[in-house]
């Protein structure tokens, strides 16, 4: 026991099978009980969440013949924030003959991670990125194609290799669509029951299996609770705890989190992805951060000028008075560094003063060579829509002046825990891409989350579940169930004190504090002392905001406001998880960064020796502290080196 | 920047509703015209007031979830932009700007600026898809695509389902969108197996929500933020023509 939690028990078990990896992933599939085409009729699955992940799984679930019940809180499942995704999808095709393979994809991701993933996850799903490509292109998604009319690839941070996917900047766009339209077949052909504008508030727990949800239908308010055979988190990540992010401005963690009080764990949540290409933030009205997709490092080149507060203008600046500093400090990778590295070293050069644009917290990504090496037209093909999208923003052409970049939170790799079979810690609850922490470890490699979501959507669940679902179908339940009810009362009495308070501060008011503490102390660089100041400014902000919180309205039909009360809610108790969780791993890695573990160079300095394992925390209870237990995590086939890009 | 905005506000819909008015100083440049409905709501929530419902997610132009009618113009008064992405220096001090919802015979009004556009879902569901089968597809590269083909395929498949074109249109069609997913699905190798039933299927769904028949006065692709050409609907109106001769 420590000051803020407490040791539990090792994870013994995580259903991977061992043996030669390369067959781990047959050899589960083969093992898995099957459902009787007959029986499957009979068997009903709740999936929560709509995107990549959601998505895919809700069309394959029913098209194998379960019944879905699918659920998103936008107005239609084709908005699901993975429509967003920018860059591209990798798959080891190996279609350029450059050396790629399977085998190649895994080491890369494995390391990528930092080595905090799991192998057997890791190599399970390079295996099914090639079936991915060929899945989505018969589903007709135009991905970028070469004049002899085969696809086109590109490389992205952190390979060496082009193995990526792409249409044009807009590829988690496309993706989607593609398991939007294979989910609205099969809703036309009423396997799917699509209940969109509908948001879980609540897990139903009967007999020590989840069994259904409690949820909130957003357009009229009423509070119903659905059952199934099974439950499908597949509800994304978490970066909305910072306030400012890339993600959606409904995208929050309230599913994952209502889950893991109910005795799900909560793995690694520390793991934050800071993406090195975002528009800066101009003022305090800012209300959410857009992304420049990775890819544009392919061709812009990053500096700042080498003198501190050099305030001229960009074309003003002679070349030798710039600091390419990608390139200067990584040479073999230059601007193509992961992520996690192109964020710090922009932070760093910032903290020097040598920043960019309003407040020096920018640098410049300059496109002035590729422009004259390839021509206006050629790069206008190839980024267009994000020259223009930041032209839009900002006020400047990127064609003439240089962009300005800064780092803010996109991706978050950790989640609800999950074992092999993407089963969470309880019996029928599966969580699948974003939702879930497997494959990404610390840090998550470029176009590397449209493929999980994917893969985890199209592959790996539908094979998984049914080895759980042979069992069923479970007993009926009913809505006078003493455990239904209780769920369902639990809901509704956080929505009556939520509108009960009637305070004097905005839910938007507390969400931005809470950002700020967060990114402050919890964001691209972690400390102990700033790490523990966190946890008591977040206690206290906690308080303040169940008393002086307004929520205006009622219950009783469309309120935005209470939405995001709800959601602000859990995004404080799990902010406090993920500084308690940062302040344990007294170790950098990937994206958690701890000031007092780096190098004479300032690279982060992983400790092996003390944290190869995952942190999966259980809930304490409302006035108790959280459970620590550790996955351990073995590296039979990529070992553990220093990841270096130099 | 000091700014009046006259916003639709409707509590529900059975309220008959009616233009209300605000006025909001300290408008940045910089923000949104979504950030800018932030900052009135914030205020409007202090004051004891029910904050203006609208719909809005990615807040970076692709999810389609925002709307509003801004001084008569869907997605306001600049081309190929979402509403999120229209920044407050397109105003000028002392503006007087309109808010409404989408208004359209399909679109139904939820609350304010809210509007319902699950009918676009179900078009797609009479078969704006290919229909493969997952776990069985045939190896990528075994199917190219010419590039152009590839292309204009993609410039098809960009269409957001904001719902803009419906709204700019005098008779409240939805034949751009619905054009734009046969365009995409039409012009690829994979989508000729069903290339007639998807057409006859999609414009019947179409015609069945209560969209309005196209009559080409173009102002759909006026304002469509992702710039999908009139071209799409004379794809479809081609296509249509073919498979009903085919099935006749």
């Amino acid at each position: 026991m420590t000051e803020f939690y407490e040791d539990g028990d090792n994870i013994a078990d995580t259903k991977a099978p061992d043996g030669p990896i390369e067959t781990r992933w047959e050899r589960r599939r083969f093992g898995a009980k099957l459902v009787n085409p007959a029986n499957k009729r009979k068997l009903t699955v709740i999936v929560v969440g709509t995107g990549l992940a959601g998505g895919s799984a809700a069309a394959t679930l029913a098209e194998l013949g379960y019944h879905v019940k699918s659920y998103c809180y936008q107005d239609s499942p084709r908005r699901a924030h993975s429509i967003a995704a920018q860059g591209g999808i990798n798959a080891a095709k190996n279609y350029r003959g450059d050396g790629d393979s399977i085998h190649r994809l895994f080491y890369d991701t494995v390391k990528g991670g930092d080595f905090r993933s799991r192998e057997s996850n890791v190599r399970r799903l390079a295996e099914i990125s090639v079936e991915i490509i060929d899945q989505c292109v018969a589903q007709g998604v135009p991905f970028a194609r070469e004049y002899g009319g085969l696809l086109d690839t590109r490389s992205f941070g952190g390979a060496q290799v082009s193995r990526t996917f792409y249409a044009r900047g807009q590829t988690g766009q496309q993706l989607l669509l593609g398991a939007y339209q294979a989910l609205e077949r099969q809703i036309g052909a009423g396997n799917v029951e699509m209940n969109a504008r509908h948001e879980m508030l609540e897990l139903i727990i009967v007999d020590g299996r989840a069994r259904g949800i409690v949820v909130r239908d957003l357009v009229s308010g009423e509070i119903t609770t659905e059952f199934a055979d099974a439950v499908v988190l597949a509800s994304g990540g978490y970066g909305n705890v910072f306030y400012l992010s890339t993600n959606a401005k409904g995208c929050n963690v309230t599913a994952s989190w209502r889950a893991h009080r109910k005795g799900a764990l909560f793995a690694n949540p520390c793991y934050t992805q800071i993406h090195p290409t975002c528009i800066p933030v101009s003022g305090d009205h800012q209300s959410k951060l857009t992304l420049m997709s990775e890819s544009l490092r392919n061709d812009g080149r990053v500096w700042v000028p080498k003198a501190k507060g050099d305030q001229r203008a960009p074309g003003a600046i002679p070349e030798d008075e710039r600091d390419y500093y990608l390139e200067r400090i990584y040479p073999a990778f230059g601007n193509l560094v992961p992520r996690d590295i192109a964020s710090r070293a922009a932070k760093n050069v910032c903290d020097e003063g040598r920043g960019v644009g309003p407040g020096g917290l920018g640098v410049y990504l300059d496109f002035a060579d590729a422009i004259q090496r390839l021509g206006r037209a050629a790069v206008e093909a190839k980024y267009g829509n994000l020259f223009e999208m930041y032209q839009r923003i900002t006020g400047e052409d990127p064609y003439e002046v240089p962009m300005r970049i800064y780092p803010a939170v996109h991706y978050t790799m950790g989640g609800l825990w999950v074992d092999y079979d993407l089963q969470s810690t309880i019996p029928g609850l599966f969580v699948i891409g974003e939702a879930n922490f497997s494959d990404h470890g610390a840090n998550r490699l470029g176009a590397s989350a449209l493929m999980q979501g994917l893969a985890d959507g199209y592959f790996v669940l539908p094979n998984t579940i049914g080895d759980y679902l042979a069992a069923g179908p479970f007993d009926k339940l009913t809505a006078d169930h003493d455990q239904v009810a209780a769920a369902r009362q639990q809901v509704e009495d956080r929505i009556t004190r939520l509108l009960a308070i009637n305070g004097d501060r905005t839910v938007d008011s507390f969400h931005r504090e809470l950002g700020r503490i967060m990114w402050e102390y919890c964001g691209m660089e972690r400390t102990d002392e700033g790490l523990r100041k966190a946890i008591s400014l977040i206690r206290d902000l906690k308080a303040e905001f169940w008393q002086r919180v307004r929520v205006p309205g009622d219950g009783e039909g469309l309120n935005q406001s209470l939405e995001k009360a709800g959601r602000v809610a859990d995004f404080f108790e799990l902010a406090e998880l993920m500084c308690i969780d940062a302040l344990h791993r007294t170790e950098s890695c990937g994206g958690h960064f701890r000031a007092e573990s780096q190098d004479a160079d300032g690279e982060a300095k992983r400790d092996d020796e003390h944290f190869s394992y995952v942190a999966a925390w259980e809930w304490g209870g409302e006035d108790a502290q959280p459970v620590l237990h550790k996955e351990d995590l073995d590296f039979e086939y990529v070992h553990p080196s220093t990841r270096s890009y130099k | 920047m000091r700014l009046k905005l006259r916003v639709w506000r409707q509590t529900g819909p059975d309220d008959a509703g009616r233009m209300v008015t605000y006025e909001v100083d300290d408008v940045s440049p910089d923000m949104s015209f979504l950030e800018l409905l932030d900052v009135l709501n914030e205020k409007l929530i202090l004051g004891g007031e029910e904050p203006i419902a609208f719909d809005h997610d990615c807040r970076e132009g692709i999810c389609g979830a925002c709307s509003l009618v801004i001084n008569g113009t869907p997605h306001g008064p600049q081309k190929a932009t979402t509403t999120c992405q229209l920044h407050m220096r397109t105003f000028s001090d002392g503006d007087s700007i309109d808010v409404e919802p989408w208004r359209a015979r399909a679109f139904p009004v939820i609350k304010d600026l809210v509007v319902d556009r699950t009918a676009f879902d179900r078009i797609i569901q009479a078969g704006g898809y290919i229909t493969a089968p997952t776990g069985s597809a045939p190896e990528a590269h075994s199917v190219p695509v010419p590039k152009p083909d590839a292309d204009a395929a993609f410039e098809a498949a960009t269409c957001i389902g904001c719902g803009a074109c419906v709204a700019a249109c005098p008779n409240g069609s939805g034949m751009l969108f619905t054009a734009a997913k046969i365009t995409h699905l039409g012009l690829m190798p994979q989508g000729q197996p069903e290339r007639d039933s998807r057409v006859l299927n999609m414009v019947h769904a179409h015609d069945e929500e209560g969209f309005g028949g196209c009559t080409n006065s173009g102002e759909c692709t006026a304002v469509c933020p992702k710039g999908i050409p009139l071209a799409a609907i004379s794809q479809l109106n081609k296509d249509f023509l073919h498979a009903v001769r085919a099935k006749s």
